[in-house]
């Protein structure tokens, strides 16, 4: 049956038409990409009043000052700590929690919907609620950890406090995203391969790290990659509603910097390099994504 | 047929006169646009203030539009100025003054009222109030709307269980009194002495004010974008220094950098004394309902025999250029309007923001306002106590925000413990003149 359905060929007959056809995207992609990353590039050569009027052509100065100065450099640092933090958390819980999700349960479907769920929440909400939870001064769980734990938390002076709280907030709304990449993944594993190996005693986990680990690897790198670029740009609202990049500068990760020199502080030619810098980080990222991991990733069961 | 369609072209023509000679008359009054950053009870007021302008005559119509928080108020104004859609007022915040001054895109404000015709006697406002937005030569260059000055908050019960005095309203306590009291609070059981908001604004620019030591050089940036600054000098270092050592036992404790930290631990009672502006009283009224409170001027240090005035926060409305005579001339009414004694008084009342002219808080003092709510006026009282000399009328920093952000930082490095005072200061001085130092670039 299946190789009875007709592949139907559509043939343009028009030259024109195709062009025609894509032509919206285009202009979307020119007018909304293309655009800002254009002027962002000219203006990070630049030296200039915001108001306009006052623009001045400054070869690379607004870049040799970036890559001077410590504190950028420590920013950079700090990116990529938490970028990394960010991701190991999302995905070891996510992959936990597929792992779990898996195995035969009643009313799998339902109990698979709700884990999703925390991936509708935008990163702003995320970070009110869990400043709500971990407020030194408000926060419920802050309490229990001074009460009962008797540490000494406190995220508004302690920069690894800090780093801890906004990449909990992160990643957990990232862990329902891996969620579902996972058990996708994980249902194009052949049961028949664990089951072999269930019935030579190979043990629950030892089936798990040699047989579905590996065969997930495709997927591991894909959402590795994606929640990396996560982490880079989307944490924005965790940020600014949990810390604003204090204390002390210990969460001040380079998106958040681009808003506050630009935005805040009204210094285009800076913020702009800046953007350029991230721009081409992660232009670097996905090159290096599609080069090699593309091509292995699976998309359906 | 004929006659329909006759008909029909009648109609059409007495329903296009109709819609020209109503459009005629709707375009009479000019419309004046104000973008503000005042949500809440205070978007309110502002909505009040507004129509009481427009009921007053039938020239202007104002527009005033919530363009969300100071940040992004000041954005919305830049976007539109380089699209040529400004609004004709604008309202900024005090920091970004030297950004809007120098923008090539305002209309100073004492040109503008005297373009119109009015001959304001600016000896009859809050000298502080306006000191803070003149340029060198003394010419104000936005209108003050909104103004505040930290004051100290202080739990009255918390002061009686630990048999502490209440504190004057008038003469400040010293510092190293301050030491004591704090002291006898944590003694007594309380949590943490003193917590405060906005720790660059309360500790290093008005402590610096006050006590009359310059922040920057070129009289605080006002004479000059060549300015460097000062706040590492040994006055300044040895008071955040004295903070970082009550830190130990508790006398003081770090809240978080604006007021939502800090705020909450005075309201919980885990601080006994709450340094923050005066703009927070109207939320202390509403939310404090388990103890009595008071407030009290900012702590001055003992050799400080007659401290300066303290210097405001706050926002101003800025005139943009590129608008039309007949615009301005209903701008400047409008401005003139929200200086009167009815609609001053009616603004501080609601926000406890100041009123800016002499003849507003006389008529406050004459009603009674003040023996009612003695609070409020400890503020005023503090802001005008001395007149402003080079040094306490204001600063003039150009990415003075970038500024501010940095001092927030390095002191938290001081609090946490990674930084000496003096380490800091040192830092945030370098770090600081470096912004200068590229603002200076991009205007010269």
């Amino acid at each position: 049956m299946g190789n009875e359905i007709m592949i139907k060929r559509s043939v343009f007959t028009s030259r024109t038409l195709p062009y025609l056809l894509i032509l919206p995207q285009v202009v979307v992609t020119l007018t909304f990409f293309y655009w800002p990353a254009l002027q962002g590039l000219m203006q990070s050569v630049m030296r200039s009043n915001p108001f306009g009027g006052r623009s001045r052509f400054i070869w690379f100065d607004n870049f040799i000052q970036l890559f001077t100065d410590p504190l950028y450099l420590k920013s950079i640092m700090t990116t990529f700590f938490f970028s990394a933090c960010v991701a190991a958390v999302s995905i070891t819980l996510g992959l936990f929690i597929a792992t779990m999700a898996n195995r035969a349960l009643k009313a799998k479907a339902v109990i698979r919907t709700m884990l999703i769920w925390p991936y509708a929440v935008a990163p702003a909400i995320s970070g009110i609620l869990w400043l709500f939870l971990l407020h030194p001064s408000y926060g419920v769980v802050s309490y229990a950890i001074k009460r009962w734990l008797g540490l000494d938390w406190n995220p508004v002076l302690d920069g690894g406090d800090a780093l801890f709280m906004v990449t909990m907030a992160s990643a957990w709304k990232e862990i329902s995203y891996n969620f579902v990449f996972f058990v996708a993944g994980m249902q194009a594993i052949p049961m028949s391969l664990i089951e072999a190996a269930a019935i030579d005693g190979a043990s629950p986990f030892r089936r798990f790290w040699t047989i579905t680990l590996p065969l997930l690897s495709p997927t591991l790198f894909f959402v590795t990659v994606m929640n990396i670029i996560y982490s880079f740009f989307d944490t924005f609202g965790v940020i600014h509603t949990m810390t604003q990049g204090g204390p002390g500068g210990a969460t001040n990760i380079l998106v958040y910097k681009v808003y506050q020199d630009g935005f805040i502080g009204l210094n285009l030619g800076a913020s702009s390099s800046q953007s350029v810098v991230l721009m081409t980080i992660i232009i670097v990222i996905t090159v290096l994504q599609f080069k090699y991991v593309e091509k292995k990733v699976q998309y359906t069961g | 047929m004929i006659m329909n369609t006759r008909k029909l072209m009648m109609v059409f023509a007495v329903v296009a006169a109709l819609v020209f000679l109503s459009g005629q008359v709707m375009a009479e009054p000019t419309t004046i646009h104000w973008w503000h950053a005042m949500k809440g009870a205070r978007g309110k007021v502002v909505d009040t203030m507004i129509k009481a302008f427009n009921d007053s005559q039938s020239e202007y119509v104002v527009v005033g539009t919530y363009k969300g928080n100071y940040d992004e108020t000041v954005n919305a104004g830049v976007a539109a100025y380089r699209a040529k859609k400004q609004p004709h007022i604008l309202q900024s915040f005090e920091v970004g003054t030297q950004t809007m001054m120098l923008s090539g895109a305002v209309y100073p404000v004492y040109q503008l009222m005297k373009d119109e015709g009015y001959n304001i006697d600016w000896k009859g406002y809050l000298q502080p109030v306006l000191s803070y937005y003149m340029d060198a030569d003394g010419n104000l260059m936005s209108m003050p709307f909104n103004s505040s000055t930290p004051v100290m908050y202080y739990n009255v019960d918390l002061f009686k269980k630990a048999g502490i005095p209440m504190l004057d309203k008038e003469k400040p306590v010293t510092w190293d009194e301050m030491g004591e009291i704090t002291a006898k609070l944590v003694k007594s059981g309380v949590q943490g002495g003193l917590t405060f908001g906005w720790q660059s604004w309360t500790q290093v620019e008005n402590y610096s004010a006050m006590h009359n030591i310059p922040f920057a050089s070129k009289a605080n940036g006002y004479e000059g974008l060549d300015c460097e600054l000062l706040i590492n000098n040994e006055t300044v270092v040895k008071h955040i220094a004295m903070l970082k050592d009550w830190m130990k036992d508790n006398r003081f404790f770090y809240g978080g950098q604006k007021f939502q930290g800090p705020s909450a631990e005075f309201v919980a009672q885990n601080a006994g004394v709450y340094i923050d502006s005066v703009s927070q009283i109207a939320k202390m009224q509403a939310t404090v309902k388990d103890f009595q409170w008071d407030v009290a001027p900012m702590p001055v240090e003992a050799w400080m025999k007659d401290p300066q005035n303290s210097i405001i926060g706050g926002a101003s409305l800025w005139v943009f250029k590129g608008h039309n005579k007949k615009d301005y001339k209903g701008v400047a009414a409008f401005l003139k309007h929200l200086a009167t004694p009815e609609m001053q008084v009616y603004w501080h009342k609601e926000t406890g923001y100041f009123p800016i002219t002499l003849a507003a808080y006389e008529a406050l003092k004459k009603e009674g306002y003040y023996k009612e709510f003695p609070y409020q006026e400890v503020g005023i009282k503090q802001l005008t106590r001395r007149d402003p000399t080079k040094v306490s009328r204001g600063l003039r920093l150009g990415y003075f925000i970038q500024i501010r952000n940095i001092i927030n930082e390095e002191l938290e490095l001081v609090w946490n413990g990674t930084k000496t005072a003096q380490q800091a200061m040192d830092d945030a001085v370098k770090r600081g003149n470096q912004q200068l130092r590229e603002f200076e670039k991009t205007y010269k």
